[in-house]
């Protein structure tokens, strides 16, 4: 290995859902929250649990682990509200928990193996494996954006 | 860049100057007369043109620099006012308008303007567009400018100075030249006027000091004061206000002064003795004129600053956050029952709505910054449509809040349209009908109560019931069975609905067809709505209600099962409990017999899909609502009570959800949703 100092990283947030652990750039994210009181709105997708009032700006809440296409689980403890920003909206992402902030080196991230056989793989950028952990790079744009949110809605119904 | 400081002030600035001379110009059409207008409208070209130039404008300055040639023209009676010059001058103050706005989006000022300039020339030089004879070109009258040279002094001037003198006091005149880069001379001048009376009483000054203050000379103007100092110290003392290029002090000769001055070209000092005394007063009231209109201007400047719209939308934030907060905290007081937290919160609650009223009234502007663009516009589609228009404008100082101000323009455009394309007859059709050959449009604002109404009233031909039903029929809107239910009423709003055009020809002004419904939906989503009124052959009414704040409103809250959801005031009727078994079925619709009305009634519960945890009650609360005449009862578990809310959008990524206007934050930090009832009645 080289010097760290001449190898360029990239700072993540490392958050869990079921037995994953996923990551973000640390620049995507203005803060992570303990469960706030979700208001939900009626008659939007089932991945939008609802806005919450984050410090005066009504805020939308997106249940990741619906979004991914997982189960849906009763919140706990160390359920966690990450916000991120995307197309200058923050929105807030709803994950198992959020454990580690990591400075990873960023050729380190490969893209995603051929064969994830399952539904999330659209919302990955790469995966980077850190000593024995396999990290997750999300892919907020295809997840979250409007379009793809309205993609979502078409398929829905 | 040195000159970006100014840019702001210089687009700002500029933009009221060609709005007063558009202004000025539709006054001078009516009045052609009133030669004072065309100084009004020249004066604002020559600032303009100053400002310009100064700012390295080239083009800009250019374009005002030929119009005020023309404009000179006219007030040298050298021209006569032709219907085309006026049409050029229009023209001339659309490009100067078409320059700044792009100076303003960060552009060059750059612009074709040939033609104009064209046009204002061929005027200039009397040769009319339309071939007339106002060749005469009186050159005599032409030189007209204020002499710089400041040598004649009134009757009155010179007994202050005399008497001045028996005082022991010295009388100078100044001559001030200020730097030619100066920049804003008239706070130079300001500046040194300050210096003078200081230092002693400032008799007169040459140009007047209205017209120094409003930059209107070159580069230098004289000044007539009394004072116990020196040549030396006056000197030196102007000298130190900055961008003052010379000052020359000569002392007066009284002596000579008494003597009459040789009369040069006009005005010659008055000594006879018969007149004198009339000279006197009249100089008198003129000083006492100058006292008063300077002190106005003065306290004018000081008591309004400009102000960012971006702070005033921060500071809008931050108090809606305060109000939260104010909410919050009024609970806690009332949970913990403490004596001193009651009272203090109920004190900061006061101050808070006082607050409230004075941050609203901040973001008040008056309605004027959207109808004053609508004279010229008005005028120019009455030359296009060959039609003759008077257009009025009735309470223009009625204020808005900004938010409701920045759309409410196209919706008025389209409406003026509207009225004048087919609203208005011909000249020839009134006349045949018998009304004045000019067309009337009146537009009026008014406040009341909590809203504010915008009227467009016409005098035109009016809303042809028939054709519009015929037309509705045609376009599918309607169906024939449905016309003879159908007041009056019902029918003149059909015209705002989709895909409706009743004129035969379609003209480029209006009858696409896709106007009026903009126009609806657009009032709609402001929280406001549209009504018309309209008499055949008399002409026809369209009244706007407008909300008077879109951020700040009263609703009232109701709990279904756990979820908590607010509902505007505004469209509220009364509120009702009633019992299970009164509900009735008529086909799929439950309804209810509310004051001999049928009602339909809308289960909030299952229409927002709440999830349930409660059994049902024997009775049901009811909010009975309203959207223009029809109503309905929104079944609820409980009311919680009115309050004034902060309304906040859900955003874009909500903005599909279904009969949700919006969201607010209740004293708990919990979210409420707002609800629209305009989606839930159809």
């Amino acid at each position: 290995m080289t010097a760290v100092s001449t190898e360029q990283e990239m700072k993540i947030i490392v958050f869990q859902i079921k037995d994953k652990e996923y990551a973000l750039p640390v620049e995507r994210v203005r803060g992570i929250e303990k469960l706030l009181h979700i208001t939900r709105v009626p008659k939007t997708l089932p991945f939008i649990k609802g806005v919450i009032n984050l410090r005066g700006v009504i805020t939308p809440i997106i249940d990741l682990r619906i979004r991914f296409g997982f189960d849906e689980v009763v919140y706990n403890e160390s359920t966690r509200i990450i916000i991120v920003v995307i197309e200058g909206m923050e929105v807030g992402l709803i994950v198992d928990s959020a454990n580690d902030v990591m400075d990873i080196p960023v050729a380190s991230i490969e893209p995603q193996p051929e064969v994830v056989g399952h539904r999330i793989d659209e919302y990955i950028s790469g995966v980077a494996k850190i000593d024995k952990r396999l990290l997750i790079l999300v892919n907020l744009e295809k997840t979250l954006s409007l379009d793809a949110l309205q993609e979502s809605m078409r398929k829905e119904g | 860049m040195d000159m970006n400081q100014y840019l702001e002030v210089f687009i700002e600035e500029s933009k009221e100057h060609l709005q007063m001379c558009s202004e000025q110009l539709l006054e001078l059409e009516k009045n052609p007369d009133d030669l004072s207008i065309v100084n009004d409208i020249f004066r604002a070209a020559h600032t303009l043109k100053g400002m310009s130039a100064t700012m390295g404008y080239e083009d800009l300055a250019n374009l005002t620099h030929k119009m005020e040639n023309v404009l000179d023209a006219i007030r040298n009676e050298q021209i006569t006012l032709q219907p085309e010059t006026f049409d050029t001058l229009f023209l001339a103050v659309d490009d100067l308008e078409a320059m700044v706005y792009s100076i303003a989006e960060g552009g060059e000022g750059k612009r074709d303007v040939k033609d104009v300039v064209e046009k204002l020339l061929l005027i200039e030089k009397g040769e009319s567009l339309i071939p007339t004879a106002a060749n005469e070109v009186s050159a005599a009258s032409a030189i007209l400018e204020p002499k710089i040279v400041n040598s004649e002094y009134d009757e009155f001037e010179i007994t202050v100075l005399q008497q001045s003198q028996d005082q022991g006091f010295n009388s100078y005149e100044l001559k001030i030249s200020l730097r030619e880069d100066c920049l804003l001379k008239a706070a130079r001048v300001f500046m040194v006027f300050e210096v003078l009376e200081k230092i002693g009483e400032v008799i007169k000054s040459n140009p007047p000091v209205e017209q120094l203050e409003e930059e209107q000379f070159d580069h230098s103007f004289s000044v007539t004061m009394v004072t116990k100092e020196s040549v030396e110290d006056v000197q030196k003392k102007v000298m130190k206000v900055s961008e003052v290029d010379k000052v020359q002090v000569h002392t007066i000769d009284l002596e000579h002064l008494r003597i009459p001055v040789p009369v040069e070209e006009q005005e010659p000092v008055v000594t006879a003795s018969q007149e004198a005394p009339v000279v006197t007063t009249v100089a008198t009231e003129q000083t006492k004129k100058e006292e008063k209109k300077q002190a106005p201007v003065k306290s004018n400047s000081s008591k309004t600053i400009r102000v960012n719209i971006e702070r005033l939308d921060i500071l809008m934030n931050l108090f809606e956050e305060l109000v939260i907060d104010r909410g919050r905290l009024d609970q806690i007081s009332r949970d913990l029952d403490n004596q001193e937290l009651h009272e203090t919160v109920e004190r900061m609650s006061r101050v808070t709505s006082d607050l409230q009223t004075i941050v609203l009234n901040m973001r008040m502007v008056p309605v004027e910054t959207v109808f004053n663009r609508f004279p010229k516009m008005v005028r120019q589609l009455a030359r296009d449509l060959n039609k003759k228009v008077d257009l009025q404008i009735v309470g223009a100082e009625t204020e808005l809040d900004r938010t409701v101000i920045d759309e409410i323009g196209d919706p008025l455009v389209h409406l003026l349209r509207n009225a004048m394309d087919h609203g208005i007859e011909r000249p020839e059709v009134r006349l045949a009908n018998g009304k004045p050959e000019e067309g009337k449009i009146l537009l009026k604002a008014y406040h009341s109560g909590n809203h504010v109404f915008i009227e467009i009233e016409d005098d035109g031909a009016g809303i042809n019931r028939e054709r519009v039903l015929n037309k509705a029929i045609a376009n599918g809107i309607l169906s024939e069975e449905a016309v003879a239910t159908l007041t009056d009423k019902q029918v003149y709003e059909l015209i705002l609905a989709s895909g409706f055009s009743t004129a035969e020809k379609i003209s480029d002004v209006s009858g696409r067809g896709v106007g009026l419904d903009v126009v609806k939906n657009t009032i709609e989503s402001l929280g406001g709505s549209v009504t018309i009124d309209s008499k055949e052959g008399a002409g026809s009414v369209f009244l706007i209600q407008l909300p008077l704040t879109l951020s700040i409103i009263s609703v009232m809250l109701v709990e279904i099962q756990k979820e908590k959801y607010a509902i505007p005031l505004s469209s509220i009727i009364e509120t009702a409990i009633i019992k299970k078994e009164d509900i009735m079925n008529a086909h799929n619709q439950q309804v209810i017999d509310f004051r001999g009305k049928i009602l339909p009634l809308l289960f909030l519960k299952d229409i927002f899909e709440v999830p349930e945890f409660g059994k049902e009650d024997e009775f049901l609360s009811v909010v009975i609502v309203r959207k223009g005449d029809k109503m309905a009862g929104l079944v609820v578990d409980s009311f919680i009570g009115q309050l004034e809310v902060v309304l906040k959008s859900l955003g874009d990524y909500l903005s599909t959800a279904f009969a949700i206007s919006g969201a607010t934050i209740l004293g708990d930090g919990q979210v409420a949703l707002i609800i629209d009832c305009n989606a839930l009645i159809n």
